[in-house]
């Protein structure tokens, strides 16, 4: 790894362990609609990112096609970033991540990028537990081709020009832990007291961490009537648990009441703390997490919070067995057999 | 008359029923004594029950095309015993089981029939019915060692190579042998009129097939991530990757790959997996063959635009997926030049050989690396997935991967400002960095067209011109890196030429004897990758005719130097060849002649 230490910065802006101000976590100006829920999920990247003191260039920035997809522009500009093919970032993050297991892989996505056109990728790349960060900025709609229904638009939701959707939705969420996926959540983009934390715990976990977060577009589907508009969301949200993400060697500051707080140790020595509010639920229980839901969606509520999360998750490098040095990093040394082993294949072809 | 070291003969099998392996020891026997051979599989889209072929040709002069006219064939098949029958040319043979007599109406005058009871045989000596079917394949290789003279102790060497330290395998297949050797000795004369001799043609060559050779290429080639999906004919080249990077790449300390494997989902998937790897600096490929090439369209486009080195090795089929899929055609060749949305053209490399599949391969590393661009070995299924003698691998362990123009942090901290898509050497080729290298600079962000030279996201159409015309410049630039055409002659002898590439170079080059032995002496050029280069644009305009020859109904090859060599079209004429077999000297031969006669009558 090359460390160099940033040489500008404003003399009077506070740095991060790392040496970083918050600015330089920023990205260019956002060019979406005022308002946009994508535009606040980008805020709490660079706020997690900013907080946990990663370096900007530890992490990749991938995307698939969509104003959601747009988004890593507007955050972490000092990280390398690709606005790959509408519904195919899974897998152009799955060889990048495989090329080097080193850094910090962000998948942005839509619900059309995601429960579309890229159903497939996305399900293949929970199923191998890639170790990055999923995001889906859902709003039920396909913003950047101006508003039509998604998959993920509730049944019934009604459409800015009034007509309401004929179809049973895709729960993304369901559907990720229905699979397994190793972390599972659903949050809020106007909830950033949820949301940071849970990025931070994402960007933690070894493996395939899933958040779905409600995302309304101002311009096409925050009408009354829409599942997906700020007031529906905001009046439909019910929270699992209020999470902490406790860095390693830190004290855990936050005492809460005997039986509802749940500590989770991370693989490198830091925590995840939670303060249950739903009842009858425990996020390392695959079964409660999957009951939990679906009362949730019995009662017509949208439950929020790390859904669950399994602390043995066995990452794709760890399945393959793949060298610990990133592969992009090996040389002819370690990659080419060289003449004499080529001389013993021709040898037995003969 | 007695024909030395120059027959085909066909084996007539059902798939599944462990043929393989006896029709392969066949060939490689006749290798082993030093003869020029080439099997080639005939095989159907099915696992088990349909008619299979193998045939087998012996060329003291070496050639190594499919020929005409099949001297024997050996049927165990009773389903295709007519079409079997059938082909046998006049005088030549036809060697079956008579166990069952055969019927009346199979018999044909003019050929001569050779019955030995193969089940019967076989269920005399082997019990156990699997072992009665796969012995009775070795009967048969034991009767052609003594109709056809092949060297016993040959066949006993190959078989104890091959059950290494399992003697009683080996003794199973011996045994096997001499009930088939026996049975000739007892009831025919031997040898027959066609006949092998041992002889020292085979020098120091292999024989492997094509797939195998690119798997190896990529191990060699310093290929990492391969991502692909499975489709006749490629897959046998994942499967060559996999076998020898296990055999070669594993750390022996810490029992760690130094690869990374994975079986997509689909080829979207395999393609987009080998271009975020790629993306960040690991050389990874993909197989896959036209079908997943037309799934792979949409990505190859942003590899081109986005400028992401891609390596992807097309083995060209008939067609789609229900029909010819396991015959060879040269059918994708515009599909693959021009492969994707916009304006989008791609380098492609096309081997004849397994020492060029390995060598291609490791070079398409290096070109994609250098170019910044997909690169297509454009491979088919006659040179995949059929074993051919080639000349020996050959590595230099001076050779350096060529990484292209990458920048390390050191070199980011020299220049003010990076701008990924400035041509700095004005060369078209331009800088790119790695995630990850440098805290503060070098970063950019990778999207398809709409961009200024410092990755900046633009819709100015002024800036996507400069872009496009950019990438003109290096595609002009590549043409200084693709490999060369093969040129069969100093200097210009003839007005009239051929023109071929791929596989169909053995054809070709046999028929270019042919045509000497008819006064027709003829120039020729093979094509090895696209863009054509100076040397190909000066041999069309030399010649006042080319023979295009190719194998594919559209004659995509004459198309594609039409286009870009502004080659007159009325001096193309092709020579076409697209019924799934591949193509012949007497093909080529036929059609040259025919339309050099009418010229001259
Ligand atoms: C292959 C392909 N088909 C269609 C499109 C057009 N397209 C662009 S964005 C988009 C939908 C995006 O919806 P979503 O992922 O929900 O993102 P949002 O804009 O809502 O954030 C579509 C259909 C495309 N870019 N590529
Ligand atoms: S159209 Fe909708 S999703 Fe797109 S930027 Fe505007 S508000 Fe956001
Ligand atoms: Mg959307």
């Amino acid at each position: 790894m090359t460390y160099i230490k940033p040489e500008f910065r404003h003399p009077n802006l506070p740095v991060n362990e790392v040496g970083f101000t918050k600015k330089e976590y920023e990205g260019r100006i956002s060019t979406l609609c005022a308002g946009c829920g994508h535009d606040s999920i980008s805020a709490a990247i660079v706020q997690a990112c900013y907080e946990m003191s990663i370096e900007p260039h530890r992490v990749a920035k991938l995307s698939g096609i969509g104003c959601s997809s747009k988004t890593p522009t507007y955050f972490l500009s000092n990280s390398h970033g690709f606005n790959s093919v509408h519904g195919r970032m899974p897998s152009v993050a799955t060889g990048a991540n495989l090329a080097n297991r080193d850094l910090i892989y962000f998948g942005v996505s839509g619900d059309g990028d995601t429960a579309s056109i890229g159903m497939g990728q996305f399900v293949h790349a929970i199923r191998r537990n890639l170790n990055m960060v999923y995001i889906v900025m859902n709003n039920g709609c396909y913003g950047l081709t101006k508003g039509q229904d998604s998959a993920t638009a509730d049944k019934g939701s009604m459409s800015k020009k009034g007509a309401p959707n004929p179809f049973a939705p895709i729960d993304l969420v369901s559907l990720a832990l229905e699979l397994e996926a190793s972390f599972v959540a659903q949050s809020f983009s106007g909830d950033k007291g949820q949301l940071i934390p849970l990025i931070k715990a994402a960007m933690h976990h070894p493996g395939f961490s899933f958040i779905n977060v409600m995302s309304p577009c101002v311009t096409f589907n925050n009408n009354k009537g829409s599942t997906k508009s700020y007031d529906f969301v905001r009046d439909h949200a019910s929270s699992t648990s209020v999470l902490d993400f406790i860095p390693k060697k830190e004290e855990i500051k936050v005492d809460y009441e005997e039986g509802i707080q749940v500590k989770v140790a991370m693989h490198d020595g830091s925590y995840l703390s939670l303060h249950k509010l739903a009842r009858d639920w425990n996020p390392l229980d695959w079964v409660s997490a999957n009951e939990a839901l679906i009362k949730a969606r019995d009662r017509g509520e949208i439950l929020t919070g790390l859904l669950y999360i399994n602390p043995k998750s066995n990452p794709l490098h760890d399945t393959l067995k793949s060298s610990d040095k990133p592969l992009n990093t090996l040389k002819e040394k370690d990659l080419c057999p060289g003449s004499k082993k080529l001389e013993e294949i021709n040898s037995s072809l003969r | 008359m007695t024909k030395i070291n120059d027959f085909v003969v066909r084996f007539a099998n059902v798939n599944g029923t462990g043929s393989a392996s006896a029709n392969l020891l066949f060939a490689k026997s006749i290798f082993r004594m030093g003869i020029p051979v080439s099997p080639k599989n005939i095989f159907p889209s099915n696992i088990q029950g349909l008619p299979t072929w193998y045939e087998v040709r012996a060329s003291e002069k070496g050639y190594l095309g499919r020929r005409e006219g099949i001297d024997m064939v050996i049927c165990v098949n009773p389903e295709s015993m007519a079409k079997d029958i059938e082909s046998v040319r006049p005088g030549g043979y036809f060697l079956y089981d008579s166990t069952k007599p055969l019927h009346q109406r199979y018999y044909r005058e003019d050929i001569n029939y050779t019955g030995i009871p193969l089940m019967a045989l076989s269920a005399q000596y082997f019990h156990d019915p699997r072992q009665r079917q796969l012995f009775k394949n070795i009967i048969y290789v034991g009767a052609l060692s003594k109709l056809l003279n092949i060297d016993f102790e040959v066949i006993e060497q190959l078989l104890s190579e091959q059950f290494r330290n399992k003697e009683k395998l080996i003794s199973l297949n011996v045994q096997a042998l001499k009930l088939g050797v026996e049975y000739v000795e007892e009831n025919y004369s031997y040898p027959l009129d066609i006949r092998l001799e041992k002889r020292d043609l085979v020098k120091d060559k292999i024989l492997i097939d094509g797939n195998a050779a690119c798997g190896l290429g990529a191990v060699y080639g310093g290929a990492t991530v391969v991502a692909w999906y499975p489709i006749t004919p490629s897959t046998s080249v994942a499967e060559a990757f996999e076998k020898y990077a296990k055999k070669l790449r594993v750390d022996p300390e810490t029992g760690k790959n130094k690869f990374a494997i994975v079986q997509a989902e689909d080829e979207l998937a395999a393609i987009g997996m080998v271009i975020g790897a790629n993306w960040n600096g690991a050389r990874s490929f993909t197989a896959t063959s036209g079908p997943g090439v037309s799934l792979m369209n949409e990505f190859l486009g942003l590899a081109y635009f986005a400028e992401i080195p891609t390596v992807l090795i097309d083995v060209q089929r008939g067609g789609p997926s229900t029909g010819m899929p396991t015959r060879t055609q040269q059918s994708d060749i515009l599909a693959a030049a021009y492969a994707s949305h916009g304006d989008t053209k791609h380098v492609l490399l096309i081997p004849s050989t397994p020492k060029e599949c390995f060598e291609m391969t490791a070079q398409s590393f290096d070109l994609a690396d250098r170019l910044q661009t997909p690169i297509i070995l454009m491979n088919d299924l006659d040179l995949g997935m059929n074993d051919w003698m080639s000349d020996p691998f050959e590595w230099d362990d001076e050779r350096k991967y060529d990484r292209g123009k990458v920048l390390s942090a050191e070199d980011l901290d020299k220049i003010e400002k990076f701008g990924r898509y400035l041509d700095v050497d004005d060369d078209g080729i331009t800088y790119r960095t790695y995630p990850g290298t440098h805290p503060t600079k070098g970063s950019f962000f990778t999207r398809g067209t709409s961009k200024n030279e410092y990755a900046g996201y633009t819709e100015d159409g002024a800036a996507y011109e400069r872009n496009m015309d950019r990438l003109i410049k290096k595609w002009e630039t590549s043409k200084n890196y693709v490999p060369g055409p093969e040129l069969y002659q100093e200097e210009k002898k003839s007005d009239e030429a051929i023109l071929f590439f791929g596989t169909s170079k053995y054809a070709a080059e046999e028929a270019l004897d042919l045509l000497a032995e008819e006064g027709i002496e003829i120039d020729a050029i093979r094509v090895k990758a696209f863009p054509f280069n100076q040397e190909v644009a000066d041999f069309i305009n030399s010649h006042e005719k080319v023979f295009v020859i190719e194998q594919n109904r559209d004659a995509q090859m004459r198309t594609l130097l039409m286009l870009e060599l502004d080659a007159a079209p009325s001096k193309l004429i092709s020579i076409l060849n697209y019924n799934g077999m591949p193509i012949t000297a007497d093909l080529i031969k036929n059609q040259v002649c025919a339309n050099l006669t009418v010229k001259n009558s």
